[in-house]
């Protein structure tokens, strides 16, 4: 039981976007996916999210074949860089979508979906925005928003592109120590990709420094800035 | 601390300086003469002339003409057209604009000169493609003639041509709308599990809905006034396929001037018709259009 990543591959065009991908982490842990841009750090994210489709290679997860589902069932909860809230639902709307696409015999009542949207606006820290549209939120709150979103289909997997880039350093420190909070409370695997390392080791029980579509070094961040195995990672972490 | 801040203020002479976004007057009132100029005489008198005119020998001469059976025949003709080719250019523009906006597939640049053809080829011309396809000399127009189905001067072939020359308008305007708005909400949605018609229904539609309805207003004015490629395809059979702009040109090349503008004026006031609803629904639903172009 475990996310095993093996050797993938995905070119754009004729640009090596992974060079063979690979890494083992338990269920239940929180991954960072640290490295500079053009590493394919958000490539990898998205190919476990279901939006890209990797040219070759493997990706087992909870004993399922996870490359060859589709993004839809694979009930992996993704929070994205620019929120991609829904702009015409509420805050309610936007959280409650994933419960509310269910096929009929799998959707809660509407009762216990208010009941849910309820619960997770605390979690997240939003008690009472239920009613607000996207466009009247903060850049944090929307993004507590995005994240309540994923959470509400109680999600296998919880992937996160750069979710605090557009944010400012104290609310990123906010939200960063709320969601290693919320990733204990729901027992989730989460992959999480920044470009900040110091993020990246605050909030991660594994790291994955990536170059070039490689995994560089993977390992517990005590161990990785003790022992950085490869000259960039030495470089890049005291950068 | 006020006080002091007050008089330090009061000590300075206030200077105006002219704003560096801002123009001289009298450059202002001469570029805005200057526009209000041009659309009146080629917008407004017109168009005020077109219903003088039509009203010229009193409103029940007008009444007259506009209810006289051939005129009748080319308004529901018009309808008719418009009715069909509207609906079907909105579903071929947003299959176009969806396919074009949030997918990539070879041959992507191709589709969107084709959808831009109608704009750069002549009506007539685009009209004289289906009296070759069609017609009685035609690749198709033996068999067609054999099993009795009239495409040419009847109404298929009025809409056929009707649908070629206004296709263009939904999808031209949805695509720009739908590339700006990108793919995110629609990969945030597959990823909560929404099926693609579910994704489409209940996150693409709501956020195209503003550019879909002004697109579908334009192109039903242009499917009403339609007079090139149409009137190739028609065979001007008054009362049987004469369209109202077709009908107009009959009664003025008979010399029926008043029947001519009362017809005309018709035609102008679905135009204008099209342009109050549009600023009806923009007024109506301004929050939520405000809301929904802000990030």
């Amino acid at each position: 039981m475990s996310l095993t990543v093996d050797s993938v591959m995905k070119k754009f065009g004729r640009f090596p976007a992974l060079n063979g991908a690979s890494f083992v982490a338990p269920q239940g842990s929180f991954v960072s996916l640290l490295g500079p841009s053009g590493s394919g750090k958000t490539t990898l994210l998205r190919i476990l999210g279901g939006l890209e489709f990797a040219d070759s290679g493997a990706v087992r997860f909870a004993d399922l074949n996870w490359l060859d589902m589709p993004a839809r069932t694979r009930n992996a909860g993704f929070v994205f860089q620019q929120y991609a809230l829904f702009k015409h639902m509420t805050v309610a709307d936007n959280i409650a979508f994933g419960l509310k696409v269910r096929p009929r015999n799998r959707r809660p009542s509407s009762a216990d979906i208010t009941r849910r949207v309820t619960e997770l606006l605390a979690l997240v820290q939003l008690p009472g925005l239920e009613g607000r549209y996207p466009s009247q939120l903060s850049g944090g709150q929307r993004q507590r928003v995005a994240l309540a979103r994923a959470l509400a289909i109680e999600p296998r997997m919880l992937l996160l592109d750069e979710p605090f880039g557009a944010l400012d350093a104290k609310v990123r420190k906010e939200l960063r120590a709320d969601l290693r909070r919320i990733h204990d409370h729901a027992g989730v695997t989460t992959v999480f990709v920044t470009h900040d390392q110091e993020e990246a080791f605050a909030v991660a029980d594994l790291v994955a420094v990536m170059k070039d579509g490689r995994i560089e070094q993977f390992g517990a961040p005590a161990d990785v800035r003790r022992n950085p195995k490869t000259a960039f990672v030495s470089e890049f972490l005291s950068a | 601390m006020t006080k002091t801040f007050l008089n330090g203020r009061s000590g300075s002479r206030r200077r105006s300086f002219s704003k560096p976004t801002e123009d001289p007057l009298w450059l202002k009132l001469l570029l805005g003469g200057v526009a209000i100029a041009f659309i009146a005489i080629l917008l407004l008198f017109p168009l005020a002339l077109v219903f003088s005119e039509a009203l010229a020998k009193g409103l029940t001469a007008f009444w007259t003409a506009i209810v006289e059976p051939d005129s009748l025949a080319a308004v529901r003709l018009s309808l008719l057209a418009a009715a069909i080719a509207v609906p079907l250019n909105t579903v071929f523009g947003i299959a176009a604009a969806w396919s074009i906006a949030k997918f990539d597939f070879p041959g992507k640049t191709f589709l969107v000169t084709l959808i831009d053809l109608p704009f750069s080829v002549s009506p007539v011309v685009a009209g004289l493609i289906y009296v070759l396809v069609f017609g009685a000399q035609g690749w198709f127009g033996h068999s067609l003639a054999d099993h009795d189905i009239h495409i040419l001067f009847a109404l298929p072939g009025i809409v056929l041509a009707t649908v070629f020359v206004t296709f263009p308008f939904v999808a031209r305007e949805l695509i720009p709308l739908m590339v700006d708005q990108g793919r995110d909400e629609e990969e945030a949605a597959a990823t909560l599990g929404a099926t693609g018609f579910q994704t489409f229904m209940r996150v693409t539609l709501p956020n195209i809905k503003w550019g879909l309805m002004y697109g579908i207003l334009l192109c039903n004015a242009r499917a009403l006034g339609e007079f090139g490629a149409v009137s190739v395809v028609s065979g001007h059979i008054r009362g049987v396929t004469n369209t109202m702009p077709l009908h107009v040109q009959l009664l003025y090349d008979n010399y029926d001037y008043s029947g001519a503008f009362a017809v005309a004026a018709l035609l102008a006031m679905l135009a204008l018709l099209t342009l109050a609803l549009k600023t009806l629904l923009e007024w109506r639903y301004a929050d939520e259009l405000a809301a929904s172009h802000r990030r």
